[in-house]
């Protein structure tokens, strides 16, 4: 095993072109990065993560700092490094008209793998990655998490020294990734220096060593456990809640002694202040039971950057109860039944039913390619059945569209305004399309410019707003026509904490006005917030309830008090299990 | 609901005005076209090189070389001394057209008996090599018809229509008027379309009331008005700036603009109806472009062209709204001429924009 330093890194500055001189994508970065470890590089998009990895990789220059990788200058030793590194970028350069052996060959080709020496990698590689069965496959035809693997195995071939992996498990379900970081586990045992990049919080908490990241500066580098460490105590969980637990959540983080808190299904989770007791004086009467819990890298990441938002939202005052027409059930405002859809022989959706009741936040979970989109497009009018129903408000999106659209908002996973129009332009557009005129759109825009704290940037493309901006825009954008439902497509993917947390601040405050919402996630915790999760796979919904149900299912004595994503890959595994008894194909 | 269409218009000439360069895209070939077109295309020849095998000693040979020498198309004569070189000089392009004039050309011109001058032109320029023949042609047929003295019975006068002294900015300028707006209007209908469907924001406002058929007029409109204002510009320039009669009426010319440009949001529409991406699009744009402007009759007749062809031509809008621009311009044209080929420009809009919703419809019901 060859231990030792593989990367150095001191007073590393960079700055884009774009960008002014107060602007940095890194500030004085420090960091060394050991051989035979996983180095979790974690923080928010647009951290300075993806340019870190660049300059690791001689792919930049930075304008200042000294870095050294594998005791090479990366500039100037450009060749000798790039035969030594792996570097897989967030979308990997995967040809997708070619086949998976294609591939191999042709990234054995470009570092010069030949042979005997060639024949023994694929071998290893395919074994590794279980890729075996289906080199002949075009790489355009696999899944996101086989796609993933194909793109490590490409990676790894030449042996390199230093596997560089940009958010490998972006767009990849628990369950690969779960394979993914057990395969480079293995690599890190056998001495391999990696970086695994990432946003999520919770895959950084499992790197052996940590670089936390923040706006362009490193703000922890060290083992998680230190941090989690500093943390105990400080985490704690309000069981038993009486009455609305996000009524709880809010009083809760308008508190002084609580810095975090997050729903946690049905219970609620807090951050205590340094030096706090549980605030059971304030509390204690609505959550008779506050536990201390294992603390979350997450905890102190918003302890590092000053804590969370206060949980108020500005949109809470502005708002008018939604008022359901007589004639609409309010256990069932959006309705599908047996909601099929096919693209060709495949089955996208097969006879989905569920129904979701006013005020009620729903949501879809499952692996990439279960027809968790599908449905949810199905849901929202932009995809059209092959059989069976959907319907929202009691109107059916078959029959008369417009009608149904008028009643929902939509907020996509991507940012999808127009960019080169300001923030104003931007609200008084989708203002005016959703029928609003004159006077009433003049207040209406004014209004979520105030409720967003978008005033400052009211001139601003809204392709230059931050992260955190861009989202406020586009929910504020889906919300101009006071739908009663809205629609939420990943609507937190890809951004920090803190912004996350506002983010359900204003949906927390939506839905105490009536409104129903239907969301599409792929973080375990965002999950948590819903009322009620639909398990989708395989076309098919394979479990529907509260969260803390979906949990209690699968427990058992081996593992009495499962988190989520254990829940969710059980509940699959348990599905795998039944088909295959049944005798269907596994 | 055409409150939302017009919010949606806003939106697409806030979007097209919302940068600098997006307006230099949209404004910048049409003066760099202004300003080249009329003078890179000319199909006028001037000062063209001539070799000339003079093997006639006589005063008549002598005064005819002098004529072709004066006349303006003509600029450096090459005198030489062999049919050899002659050869050569065309070979090495250093002329456009050899003449050779034979030794009994004084004598034989003198005595009244025909003569033959030997022309060679340079095939490789048959355009510019032809019309130099020409001009030649007339210069050694009036020179002859001086010499023998007598009146011919009957003569024929040219006169060029329309264009009398076959200013050809006067034929280029009309066309351009048309070549132009093509592009502004396709860019704004195809490519901005596309756009929305590549960056999500299609998907947006299909969750919206809006219905394809809303945002295909949101989309269309502001392709037309583009085209209109571009087609409205160099109209201007050839009139004030290049001296182009104007022989028809302005709001035919305004008529014909619009249809043509609605034709165009149909072409355009359809082509991003088709296209998944930005890129695809443009290609699309290209993939019509190049072969409506050859078959628009620009460049070559249409009446020369082989019957399927001409039918392609028939129902390629470029090919009626040269007609028309070229026609209200120069000749004056009248509502008979004018309505037939505005009413197939109607038609061709009516065909693309019912098969471009119709593509979108199914898109967005799929």
């Amino acid at each position: 095993m060859a231990a030792g330093l593989a990367v150095s890194i001191r007073g590393l500055t960079h700055r884009y072109a774009g960008q002014g001189a107060e602007e940095h994508a890194l500030d004085d970065v420090a960091l060394s990065i050991d051989r035979g470890v996983i180095t979790g590089l974690a923080g928010p998009d647009g951290a300075g993560k993806t340019t870190l990895m660049r300059l690791m990789a001689g792919l930049l220059k930075p304008v200042s700092g000294e870095i050294e990788v594998l005791g090479l200058d990366p500039l100037r030793a450009a060749s000798e490094l790039h035969l030594r590194v792996g570097y897989m970028p967030q979308k990997f350069g995967l040809y997708e008209d070619l086949t998976v052996m294609e591939n191999l060959v042709l990234y054995a080709d470009l570092r010069g793998v030949t042979g005997a020496a060639r024949q023994a990698q694929f071998e290893r590689l395919l074994d590794f990655t279980d890729l075996h069965r289906f080199t002949g496959r075009l790489a355009g035809k696999l899944s996101g998490g086989m796609k993933q693997k194909l793109g490590l195995a490409c990676t790894l071939v030449g042996q390199p020294e230093l596997l560089l992996l940009d958010e490998p498990g972006v767009g990849v379900d628990p369950i690969s990734r779960r394979e993914l970081w057990r395969m480079v586990q293995a690599l890190a045992a056998e001495g391999m220096a990696v970086v695994w990049a990432t946003a999520y919080l919770e895959e950084a908490e499992r790197c052996d060593a940590l670089c936390l990241m923040n706006a362009g500066r490193v703000i922890f580098a060290g083992p998680p456990g230190e941090q989690i460490a500093r943390m105990r105590g400080r985490s704690v969980l309000a069981c038993d809640i009486r009455g609305n637990r996000r009524h709880f959540l809010r009083r809760a983080l308008g508190l002084p002694g609580v810095i975090d808190g997050v729903i946690q299904g049905d219970a609620v989770r807090l951050v205590l202040a340094e030096g706090q007791a549980p605030p059971m004086a304030e509390l204690g009467e609505d959550a008779p039971r506050i536990v201390p819990v294992e603390p979350r890298l997450e905890d102190a990441f918003i302890d590092l950057v000053g804590g969370g938002p206060d949980g108020r939202s500005a949109l809470a005052g502005t708002l008018a109860e939604v008022a359901l027409p007589a004639h609409i059930d309010p256990e069932a405002v959006i309705r599908a039944h047996d909601l099929t859809r096919r693209f060709g022989d495949f089955v996208a959706t097969d006879h989905v039913s569920f129904s979701v009741r006013r005020g009620e936040i729903f949501g879809l979970l499952g692996p990439n390619g279960a027809g968790k989109s599908t449905t949810f497009r199905m849901m929202c009018g932009l995809l059209a059945p092959t059989s069976g129903e959907a319907q929202v408000m009691g109107i059916d999106l078959k029959h008369s569209a417009p009608a149904a659209r008028q009643k929902l908002g939509y907020m996509a996973q991507k940012f999808s305004l127009y960019g080169n129009l300001g923030v104003e332009r931007n609200l008084r557009f989708f203002a005016g399309i959703y029928g609003l005129s004159g006077r009433s759109r003049d207040r209406k825009v004014a209004q979520m410019l105030e409720s967003f704290e978008l005033d400052h940037y009211r001139g601003t493309q809204a392709a230059e707003l931050p992260l955190g901006f861009k989202q406020r825009l586009s929910l504020a954008c889906a919300l101009m026509h006071e739908p009663p439902l809205l629609f939420l497509d990943e609507p937190t993917s890809g951004v920090d904490p803190v912004t996350r947390r506002e983010f359900w601040s204003h949906i927390n405050a939506l839905v105490d006005r009536g409104v129903t919402v239907m969301v599409t996630t792929h973080f375990m915790d965002e999950a948590e917030y819903c009322d009620r999760i639909g398990l989708v796979y395989r076309g098919r919904l394979i479990a529907v309830g509260p969260p803390d149900d979906l949990k209690r299912q699968v427990a058992d004595a081996a593992l009495p008090d499962p988190t989520f994503e254990d829940a969710f890959i059980r509940l699959i595994e348990r599905d795998d299990a039944a088909r295959a008894a049944a005798g269907g194909a596994p | 609901m055409w409150r939302r269409i017009l919010t949606l218009i806003a939106k697409e000439l806030a979007q097209l005005l919302s940068s600098r360069r997006n307006v230099a895209m949209l404004m910048m070939p049409l003066l760099v076209q202004l300003v080249v077109f009329p003078f890179a295309t000319t199909l006028e020849v001037r000062n063209a090189a001539v070799a000339i095998l003079n093997e006639d000693p006589g005063a008549e040979a002598v005064e005819l070389v002098n004529r072709i020498a004066a006349a303006s198309a003509f600029g450096t004569l090459h005198p030489v001394h062999s049919e050899a070189e002659l050869e050569q000089a065309i070979d090495a392009q250093k002329a456009l057209l050899g003449l050779r004039i034979p030794p009994d050309f004084s004598r034989k011109l003198l005595e009244g008996t025909p003569v033959t001058v030997q022309a060679l032109i340079d095939g490789r320029k048959s355009n510019a090599a032809q019309i130099a023949f020409s001009y030649i042609r007339d210069i050694t047929s009036t020179f002859a018809d001086e010499r023998a003295g007598q009146v011919l019975p009957a003569r024929i006068e040219r006169r060029n229509l329309y264009n009398p002294n076959l200013d050809y900015k006067w034929f280029v300028l009309p066309s351009l008027v048309a070549i132009i707006s093509t592009i502004g209007c396709l860019l704004v209908t195809a490519l901005s379309l596309a756009r929305e469907r590549e960056e999500g924001t299609y998907d947006q406002l299909l969750v919206t009331p809006l219905t394809p058929g809303y945002i295909m007029v949101g989309k269309a409109v502001p392709g037309i008005l583009v085209a209109m204002t571009q087609a409205s510009v160099i109209a201007a320039a050839a009139v004030f700036l290049y001296g182009v009669p104007f022989t028809g009426q302005l709001w035919m010319l305004l008529l014909a603009m619009f249809a043509y440009a609605l034709a165009l949001s149909g072409v355009g529409l359809l082509i991003s109806a088709i296209s998944a991406s930005q890129q695809q699009a443009f290609l699309g744009v290209f993939c019509f472009m190049v072969p409506s402007v050859v078959l628009s009759g620009y460049l070559a007749p249409v009446e020369n062209m082989p019957a399927a062809l001409q039918l392609l031509s028939a129902v390629n809008p470029l090919t009626h709204f040269i007609a028309l621009s070229k026609g209200i311009f120069l000749k004056g044209f009248g509502l008979a001429e004018v309505v037939p080929a505005v009413s197939a420009l109607f038609a061709i809009a009516a065909v693309t924009l019912f098969v471009a919703h119709r593509v979108f419809d199914r898109q967005a019901r799929s």
